[in-house]
Formats: structure tokens, C-alpha cells, sequence
């Protein structure tokens, strides 16, 4: 996949997202994955960093029920997932009640709409 | 020049506070100026004596400036940093490099807010605007408490620590509290109460998390030869760093470990002391589980340990380690950034000032800064009277 020069990673990475794609970088230089998307490397500084198509497995690194009044929407979970490349990102699991999220949870990811396009997960069991 | 050369080199002179609690129909500025007078007098000189500035305030961008001119001061040594709440503990290090190197001779160091009183909701979605966080805003954690219940979340599957032990900090704190006039929240708290308080983001309930309050905070820096002709005895800064890793969660390796690893490693080195040799310790607590993480990562226990630690009142008054002697962020005062709270009361413990809940024969102190949503930078302090040299 050629990175589009005429736009910074930020952009890039939404633009993906938003046809539908989870995308995540992969160093060149040092090989290694990284999240959110940048210029830089954050491991090695290299500029070479190629987009891949995120295997979209993972489990929960840590786990936390935000607490919001029933009228306001309700209680909702929101996890840092560690990527099986080695990457976290904030984000949420859906599908089961905010109270069953533990760490170490497989999850797998879908790309969902919430006033934009924006990557959740769900069990990996249920997913199956 | 080496840093263990500046070992003392400089002290703090003057504290003061103002307007800690509620202060409605006051701005941040106001606040500010109230508390920046009490210091510069506390320490026997006059606001024309000051020709250094440190100060940040979140609101603004150029906030020195604004305090440049509501003072009118002329300073040639001007340090605006702001790296969360940890900035005034941080502002010691240039301080002191800018103090030794003669830039200038007294460094007023000052923060003021009315964040319980002044529409804070506008002014958090102001900011958000500024500073947008596309990659965590989508999942809208509540922050900064669900970054720090993450990083509770973890240090509780990591090594067991419990609710109940995050409770003991909170009361502990309250302990503290209820013996100084001055804290916001005296009421009586027990580890029931906040096992049983409004849950916030799992597993922080309210009582978990800092006060909301308004409140100002200040002090005086000079070079220890001039030191000793002030008003006050002198409190030497021995040792200070300041480190600084990430912005958000997902920038944390382990979530149970924060650059309080190395500030304190630094400062402790810069001063040549270690943990037993504390006296009393003020840590930015802005939730429970900071406390735990960073007398942890601060060596007063090991990792992991932090929540034993803390039991059976281990850290309250009459404990084994006198910690947040003013009620610290959880009941005293939390006006958005709390660090110059923490290095008022680590003075005024050293002068022997706070009465019913002063530490008997204190010569040592550590103050420790916590700073942005996720422990993102730390800074750390060792103060102490000249007789501990």
C-alpha cells in the first residue's frame, strides 16, 4: 500500500477509516508496528513507515466502566486493548455489559459509527 | 559545574495562600495576586525585591505575561512550563539553575484558580477544542479520572491491590485534613464511606477523586547566603527533576509505573538522601491510587506493594509515614493544579507552622508533582532545614 504524500498520517488514517479500513503502521527500518499513526517511528525515528490492514485481534490491557446517568445514555466502557502487534489504543467493548469487560478479554474489532467512523471491539467469542 | 553542586544552593523563604475553598466573584488572577502578596511577605521582602517569574495556569496561553503585568514586575528570569500539575514543583529546577547562575536574585513562584466557582464545563470544552485527542476523544473517556482508574484497574490485576486499600489513602487524607483550618473537606470519612460513595469511572468513586475547589498558591525563591538574612528560616532545596514521558494512557508502557521512577531517582541523588531519611512527604494525589503508585515508584516501598502499604492507617496521622499533612488534593484543596499546594505545606511542616497536625522534629520533606491526564509528567523535591545537612 503507497502512502499518499500530500497529507499528514493523522489525515490518512481517517481517510481509511472512514472507507471502511483499520489501518496501522509498520516501520520500515525497525519493523516494528505503531499506534496511533505518525511521521516518525517512535522506536527508531525512521520516516519509512508502510500502512497495514490491523489483524483486528487483541485483548483488554486495562479496563474501566465510565458512570452516566440512565437518561444521559448509561454506564460505558472504555479499554486500552493491546493489539496482537504489539500496539494499545484507547477504545471500547461493545456487546457485552460494561461490568463483564475484564482484562485479558479476547476481542476482536469492527469499525462502527458514533457520529464518525471510529474502531470498537467486541468478545472474540461472541464474534466467532 | 556539577548538579550535586547546587545541593542547597537555593532555598525557599516565603509561602502563602489565599482564597482555598470557595472564592466566588474572584478570577484566577485575583486569587493569584492575593496569594503571590502573602508570600513575598512571608518571607520579608516586597513585591519590587521580585525579578523572577515561574507561574502557568491552564486557561491561558501566555499566562506569564498576564501575571507580568497585574504584578508589575520587571523580571529577567521568566518560566512558564506547564506540564500539568506538576509545573510549580518543575519550576524549581530552572529556578534554581537561573538563581545560581545570578540571572536574577528572587523567583516568585505562583498559581491562582476558580475552578469550583467559574463555569468550568465552557472552559473544558474551550480547551478540548485547542488540544483535540483524536484517538482517545472518539471513546470519551472521562477524564482525567479514567485514565488514572486504568492505571488503578491495572495495578490491581498486576499485584492485587484492592478498593478497600485505595480507600485508606482517601481517609487518610481526610485524617490530615480534619486537623488543618484551612482544608475544604473536614467532615468525617471512613473506608466505607468511600467504598460506598458514588462510583465516578471503575474503580474511582467520588471520594477517590481530588476536590474540585478554588484556591491560590505561592513562594519566594532565593540563593541560601541571602536566605539567611530573611524573615523565616531558610527550607533548602537539596535535590529537584523532573521527568516527563507521554500525554496520553496509551503512551504508558506499564501503567503501574510513572516518571516518578526517575524524577525521584534524580532528586534523591541530587540530594543524597534516600526514602528513610523523610520526615513528612507531600504527594500530588489526585486520585487515590497516585498515592499508591508513587510511594511506590518513589522507593518508600516496592512496586507493587503500595496498597499494604497504606493500611491500617499507615499514612494518616499517628502513622508510620506522615503523607499529605494538609488533606493533600483529596481534601484540602484541588483548584486544577495542585502542586503549589503540595510545596506550601512541605515548608510550613519544615518551619513548624501547622499546629495540631504538625510532624514533631521535621527536617526533611519531599514534595512530589504529578502532571496531565495519565501520570504523564513528574517532578519531585527534596526540601530541607539547614540543621539536616
Amino acid at each position: 500500500m503507497q502512502p499518499e504524500m500530500n497529507r499528514g498520517a493523522e489525515a490518512r488514517y481517517a481517510a481509511a477509516l472512514s472507507e471502511g479500513r483499520f489501518l496501522i503502521q509498520r516501520c520500515n527500518d525497525c519493523t516494528a508496528h505503531v499506534f496511533y499513526p505518525r511521521e516518525l517511528c517512535p522506536n527508531c525515528h525512521g520516516t519509512s513507515l508502510a500502512w497495514v490492514e490491523a489483524r483486528g485481534t487483541g485483548s483488554v490491557y486495562s479496563v474501566t466502566t465510565v458512570r452516566r446517568k440512565p437518561e444521559a445514555g448509561g454506564d460505558y466502557n472504555v479499554s486500552l486493548v493491546e493489539l496482537d502487534e504489539g500496539v494499545r489504543m484507547l477504545s471500547c467493548v461493545e456487546g457485552i455489559p460494561p461490568s463483564e469487560v475484564r482484562i485479558g478479554l479476547r476481542v476482536v474489532a469492527r469499525i462502527a459509527d458514533h457520529g464518525g467512523k471510529r474502531v470498537v471491539f467486541e468478545p472474540a467469542e461472541r464474534a466467532k | 559545574m556539577n548538579l550535586r553542586d547546587l545541593r542547597g544552593s537555593v532555598a525557599i523563604v516565603g509561602a502563602g495562600t489565599a482564597g482555598i475553598g470557595e472564592a466566588p466573584g474572584y478570577t484566577d488572577i485575583e486569587l493569584l495576586a492575593l496569594a503571590a502578596k502573602a508570600a513575598v511577605e512571608d518571607a520579608g521582602l516586597a513585591m519590587r525585591d521580585i525579578d523572577g517569574l515561574a507561574t502557568a495556569n491552564l486557561n491561558a496561553a501566555m499566562w506569564p505575561l498576564n501575571v507580568v503585568e497585574y504584578l508589575k514586575l520587571r523580571p529577567k528570569f521568566v518560566e512558564g512550563t506547564n506540564l500539568g500539575g506538576s509545573a510549580f514543583v518543575a519550576h524549581m529546577l530552572p529556578a534554581m539553575l537561573a538563581l545560581s547562575a545570578g540571572v536574577c536574585d528572587a523567583v516568585l513562584v505562583c498559581y491562582g484558580s476558580t475552578q469550583r466557582t467559574s463555569g468550568r464545563r465552557e472552559k473544558l470544552q474551550a480547551r478540548t477544542l485547542l488540544d483535540p485527542f483524536p484517538f482517545e476523544a472518539p471513546y470519551e473517556p472521562f477524564n482525567p479520572p479514567s485514565s488514572y482508574a486504568l492505571i488503578a484497574a491495572r495495578h490491581m490485576h498486576q499485584y492485587g491491590t484492592t478498593r478497600r486499600q485505595l480507600a485508606e489513602v482517601a481517609v487518610a487524607a481526610r485524617g490530615w485534613a480534619r486537623l488543618n483550618p484551612e482544608a475544604f473537606a473536614r467532615d468525617p470519612l471512613t473506608i466505607d464511606d468511600v467504598l460506598a460513595a458514588r462510583m465516578v469511572s471503575d474503580p474511582l468513586t467520588v471520594r477517590d477523586c481530588c476536590l474540585v475547589t478554588d484556591g491560590a498558591a505561592a513562594f519566594v525563591m532565593t540563593r541560601s547566603d541571602r536566605a539567611k538574612h530573611l524573615a523565616k528560616e531558610p527550607v533548602l532545596l537539596l535535590g529537584t527533576a523532573t521527568a516527563a514521558w507521554h500525554r496520553q494512557i496509551s503512551g504508558m508502557d506499564d501503567l503501574t509505573v510513572t516518571p516518578t521512577l526517575e524524577s525521584g531517582a534524580r532528586a534523591f541523588s541530587m540530594a543524597g538522601l534516600a526514602p528513610q531519611d523523610i520526615d513528612v512527604v507531600q504527594l500530588y494525589d489526585a486520585f487515590t491510587i497516585n498515592t499508591i503508585v508513587f510511594l511506590e515508584d518513589l522507593g518508600f516501598c516496592a512496586k507493587g506493594e503500595g496498597g499494604r502499604f497504606v493500611e491500617n492507617g499507615a499514612i494518616a496521622p499517628r502513622g508510620r509515614l506522615p503523607v499529605n499533612t494538609n488533606g493533600g488534593g483529596l481534601s484540602c484543596v484541588h483548584p486544577n493544579m495542585y502542586g503549589a499546594f503540595a510545596v506550601v505545606e512541605a515548608v510550613r511542616q519544615l518551619r513548624g507552622e501547622c499546629g495540631e497536625r504538625q510532624v514533631r522534629g521535621a527536617v526533611t520533606a519531599l514534595v512530589h508533582g504529578n502532571g496531565g491526564v495519565a501520570a504523564s509528567s513528574q517532578s519531585t523535591s527534596v526540601l530541607a532545614l539547614a540543621e539536616a545537612l
